[in-house]
């Protein structure tokens, strides 16, 4: 009981200890936070573009990874070969235990030299890099969520949708997929959850400029990798007032995000 | 009913529909080949760059092996010490977290009130999707804050990394044992009670033992976690050069730290190599994990929403 407690309040004590230090900043120098300038030996402190970078990356690497998400899916529901929906299904579940620095390595030394010699983008480090990884450390996120969702459903109307002359391909496209619209949109947040949280992918493979990216091979940096950074190169302290901002930020979304999925996931 | 209903307004819109599944099929064939090689071409790559490196060279340097491990000399070539505090600092916050996160296991799963069950359900899910570097961060300013106040040495140190992962594993042990314990049969604990044990007994005698394969899949969850994640360690002490870690208020090295710092500030190709090595180490050892996890969770053979479940929020963070 009494440890309960305690673990109650670690809780607590991060939410209290995020909002004290970004109170401050949010109280007297909005003006300053929210710009687009990061300029420390100026004292400059917006964090704005490092919002935008965390957004654009966030949302197309889940819209992206929602849709493979929902070929895997069906691939699982479908497909004839059951081996290879079992080797797709532990695959899935085994991308889920790669540590991601893993993944920052390999995309750093595969990728990256891709895009710069094949296709001519400059040093490789962009939005696009990151996005390819962090596709791929949500997708098994969104799918055994999937997975979870439309197994039961598919089950339960698979036979039904047969009588009434379905092939399995249009049972799951008009009968599964419209059942379970919003838990669905709920997998979906889950996913974005995590690609806002990640910090070593955009940290490794962004390229970290400080500016808002004009496009989807441009460099950008992300609140995550932004806060990393920061403590790393040491400052001083007029620069840890923006940190708190921005993790009261992460923060803020992330516990949003959760609350909205949890509802629509669990809704029937 | 439901089904009919759903077809009737899908019946009119059916022509184009056939062109349109027939897309999802091509579709879900081409995702899953695509990411089948994408991820042999992946690890095929980390292993390909890594085995020739793995050997007693990797992780010891140029030292003595024996005289390395007892740490009588320094490693200055090796990921032996960044294993040491990997090893270290997991140990030290699973060990930190197991009880409290057990703790609340036990009580999500039986306590009286329902409402504050719910709260704390809430924010149990709400931990367990917080991304990593604000605990990170949360310690950093906690030692910020011991300096201003009453502690003035206070540093960044295997003691506050261990804390911090420690809160981020945290809800993963207290879901797991929630899980474990609430898919346990309700008759046990009706028997329990009906042979006259205490609320106390019934659960440490009678449902712990039938749960533990549920926790120590939950616990060994937490352990991988705690192994993989950089950001937290980044900001709470973990160095580049620090040798064997020297004690809990020490700064310390660790494997997925080392990586990043060798991926990012390589000199030559030895320290490329030696990062390779070091995450070939790092996957072995997560996969070895993994392994054991599937393992434990298909002898317990339990009902595919337990586990499923504790898989999500294994994801979700």
């Amino acid at each position: 009981m009494i440890l309960v407690v305690i673990s109650g309040l670690m809780l607590f004590a991060v939410f209290c200890f995020l909002i004290w230090f970004s109170l401050p900043v949010f109280l007297t120098e909005t003006s300053l936070v929210f710009s687009l300038q990061w300029q420390p030996e100026q004292g400059h402190f917006g964090i704005l573009a490092m919002v935008f970078g965390t957004l654009s990356l966030a949302l197309i690497s889940t819209s992206a990874a929602f849709v493979i998400a929902l070929g895997l899916n069906s691939f699982c529901l479908l497909s004839r070969r059951r081996w290879l929906v079992v080797i797709l299904r532990s695959l899935l579940k085994f991308m889920a235990a790669v540590p991601t620095v893993v993944y920052g390595l390999a995309a750093l030394f595969l990728l990256l030299p891709l895009l710069r010699n094949g296709l001519q983008l400059g040093s490789g480090y962009s939005l696009f890099a990151a996005i390819c990884m962090v596709i791929l450390l949500i997708l098994p996120v969104i799918c055994v969520m999937l997975d979870n969702i439309t197994t039961p459903l598919w089950q339960q109307y698979a036979l039904g949708a047969q009588a009434l002359g379905f092939s399995p391909e249009q049972t799951y496209m008009r009968v599964i997929l419209p059942h379970c619209k919003v838990n669905i949109c709920g997998a979906a947040l889950l996913g974005f959850n995590r690609a806002i949280g990640d910090t070593m992918l955009p940290l490794m493979l962004a390229g970290n400029a400080t500016q808002l990216p004009s496009g989807v091979f441009d460099a950008m940096r992300s609140l995550t990798a932004h806060i990393a950074l920061v403590i790393a190169t040491d400052q001083g302290s007029e620069v840890y007032n923006s940190l708190f901002a921005a993790g009261m930020i992460l923060l803020m979304s992330s516990a949003c995000i959760c609350l909205l999925s949890r509802s629509l996931v669990g809704r029937n | 009913m439901h089904l009919f209903v759903i077809t009737f307004s899908g019946g009119a819109k059916l022509i184009g529909a056939t062109r349109m599944s027939r897309w999802i099929g091509h579709w879900g064939k081409l995702c899953s080949l695509l990411l089948i090689s994408i991820m042999l071409i992946l690890i095929g790559f980390i292993i390909f760059k890594g085995l020739p490196t793995l050997g007693l060279k990797l992780f010891f340097g140029d030292t003595d092996p024996l005289a390395a491990m007892m740490g009588q000399k320094p490693v200055w070539e090796g990921i032996w010490p960044a294993c040491v505090g990997t090893l270290t600092v997991v140990l030290c916050a699973v060990s930190l977290a197991a009880l409290p996160g057990i703790a609340s296991g036990i009580w999500l799963a039986s306590a009286a009130e329902k409402r504050a069950q719910k709260v704390f359900s809430l924010a149990v899910d709400i931990l367990a999707g917080i991304p990593s570097i604000l605990m990170g961060l949360f310690g950093f300013s906690l030692i910020l804050v011991l300096r201003a106040s009453f502690f003035p040495q206070a540093n960044v140190s295997l003691l506050l990394a261990a804390f911090c992962l420690a809160l981020l594993i945290l809800p993963y042990i207290a879901c797991a044992t929630q899980n474990a314990l609430s898919s346990l049969p309700k008759q046990l604990t009706v028997t329990g009670a009906a042979l006259g044990m205490t609320q106390w007994q019934a659960t440490y005698r009678l449902l712990l033992p039938q749960a533990s394969p549920g926790i120590m899949s939950g616990l060994m969850l937490a352990i991988g976690r705690a192994a993989e994640d950089t950001a937290v360690i980044m900001l709470t002490g973990a160095v580049a050069n620090a040798g064997l870690p020297g004690g809990l208020l020490q700064r310390f090295e660790a494997l997925p730290f080392t990586i990043f710092y060798l991926s990012a500030q390589y000199q030559s190709q030895q320290e490329l190599d030696m990062a390779f090595g070091a995450a070939l180490v790092l996957l072995i050892l997560t996969s070895i994990i993994f392994t054991l996890l599937a393992a434990l969770l298909r002898r317990r053979n339990c009902n595919i929403f337990g586990s499923a479940k504790s898989l999500i929020k294994e994801t979700m963070c």
